[in-house]
């Protein structure tokens, strides 16, 4: 059974792995400086020639065979996939699920959904229910854009604090046993609200999220951030890493270049001319921890890390109604043994 | 409607968001972005004034100026729809789009966006969604003032 540390914390005693990663990502993010990791860069044309949603549900597919693969198992294998992207109705996991045809749980946490797939696929194992589970997320440029903001087309200036949804999946294969870093512990987020509203600065809403969150891990597991190789927030980009970090400073926990975060590693800063902050979107977290994070677990270059997917979960609706953005996090730890 | 009172961390993280948040943010370059605008923008107006001048050479004033403001409407429309107006745009802001220039490219953009979802519910329902706003309070302003046109009359 899982132990309860502080008010929000879980340590499991089980031997819970994640044995594989998948990558597949756009070719924007593929030039960006992990484009020799990904599993797979693909262009939209490429995939499919119907539309974007298409395109990402094929990414999605494509991230789940590279993971089963790499982990030689197949689809019968695995006992539940777990995951979400930022469309309505969570359509692309869904359909993606349609392919797959094997017990799936859809869950929405925004851009935290990789978070929360894997501490959902967790307990799935912890409680029996799975002896391997699926954690995916995903998102794509050109989806996100068109329910979030502007027509593709439309000739609009970005705001200085503007990220770029990244076109990516990702996805992790976690099971009971077997080979790679144990999840030995994770921190479910809550919703904090300290009242930003503009959606061009969702960097700035998710950063007291993420702080509360990684100040909760520290705090109920007695830890900081020495006893870390790696703490890495899933797409706060470069505004609201830096307000992150402060906040973290200002309870008294000082990184030592061991806090990054997902959205500034998939861009080149300042030289891809996109938007400059960094990048967003639920594939962020997911894609960079299968490219990057996993095989440096794996060969033992990090060997103890926190990833901390951060989600804002607002709608377009609730942005017309002038409503500030509510934002969470969720933190899961990786340890080798 | 806070069912809880707010845990002592939050309320202290809360009393520094502000300032944190106020230094972290990058300022806004006005001066350069109004540069590209006036560049841009100017630009945009000075070909059209060297096209009119031509035109005129063989249509009236009033027609003249009709087939400028077409014009830049296909321009901005082709350029669109090759990929290069958003281009235009992230770079000149207001000053691509305060000539009729920015109305034309939210219609195609919106257009092309919306094609995957068919022809009537896609671009027939979904290409006025950015332009819509601009149209509506377009005829409402004509509307008052026309009411005030009619008052002003009728008084004489």
């Amino acid at each position: 059974m899982a132990i309860k540390l502080g008010s929000q914390t879980y340590k499991f005693d089980s031997d819970i792995r994640v044995i594989s990663t998948g990558s597949v990502v756009g070719p924007v993010e593929g030039i960006g400086p992990l484009r020799n990791l990904y599993d797979d860069i693909v262009r939209d044309e490429d995939i499919s020639s119907d539309s974007f949603e298409k395109v990402e549900t094929n990414m999605l597919l494509l991230s789940y065979r590279h993971a089963m693969e790499k982990a030689a198992l197949s689809e019968n294998d695995i006992d539940i996939f777990i995951g979400g992207d930022l469309l309505n109705q969570i359509v692309v996991t869904a359909f993606a699920a349609r392919e797959i045809a094997r017990p799936y749980w859809g869950i929405y946490g925004a851009c935290a959904t990789f978070g929360e797939a894997l501490q959902v696929a967790a307990c799935a194992i912890e409680s029996g229910i799975a002896q391997k589970a699926m954690a995916s997320s995903s998102s794509h440029f050109s989806t996100a854009e068109r329910q979030y903001r502007t027509p593709l087309e439309q000739g609009v200036q970005p705001s200085v604090t503007a990220q770029r949804t990244v076109t990516g999946s990702g996805c992790a294969i976690l099971s009971k046993g077997g080979v790679g870093p144990k999840i030995t512990a994770f921190t479910i987020g809550k919703v904090v609200d300290f009242g930003v509203k503009d959606l061009a600065d969702m960097g700035s809403a998710m950063a007291p999220a993420a702080a509360d969150t990684i100040l909760t891990m520290f705090e109920s597991t007695r830890t900081n951030f020495d006893d870390y190789d790696l703490v890495l927030t899933g797409d706060l980009a470069t505004v609201g890493h830096a307000i992150a970090s402060k906040l973290l400073e200002s309870e008294g926990y000082q990184h030592s270049g061991n806090f990054s975060d997902c959205g500034i590693l998939v861009y080149e800063h300042g030289k891809q001319h996109i938007a400059d902050t960094g990048g967003s979107g639920a594939g962020s977290a997911s894609s960079v921890f299968g490219a990057y994070v996993f095989p440096k677990l794996l060969n033992r270059e990090l060997n103890k890390v926190m990833l901390v997917p951060t989600g804002a979960l607002m709608s377009p609706v609730t942005t017309y109604q002038k409503e500030s953005i509510p934002s969470i996090a969720h933190a899961v730890v990786f340890e080798n043994d | 409607m806070n069912i809880n009172k707010m845990p002592e961390r939050e309320e202290r993280l809360r009393s520094v968001f502000s300032e944190i948040k106020e230094e972290s943010t990058p300022k806004v370059d006005s001066f350069s972005r109004s540069l590209r605008a006036f560049i841009v923008g100017g630009s945009i107006c000075v070909a059209a004034q060297v096209f009119r001048g031509y035109v005129e050479n063989y249509f009236d004033e009033t027609e003249a100026g009709i087939y400028t403001t077409i014009m830049l409407i296909f321009v901005t429309a082709v350029l669109t729809s090759i990929g290069v107006f958003d281009k235009i745009g992230r770079f000149a802001g207001a000053g691509s789009y305060v000539p009729i220039t920015g109305f034309a490219n939210s219609i195609v953009s919106s257009a092309i966006e919306f094609r995957s979802e068919g022809m009537i519910f896609g671009v027939g329902a979904l290409m006025f969604k950015v332009a819509g706003p601009v149209i509506v309070s377009g005829i409402v302003s004509s509307w008052l003032v026309g009411i005030i046109y009619f008052f002003m009359n009728f008084k004489r």
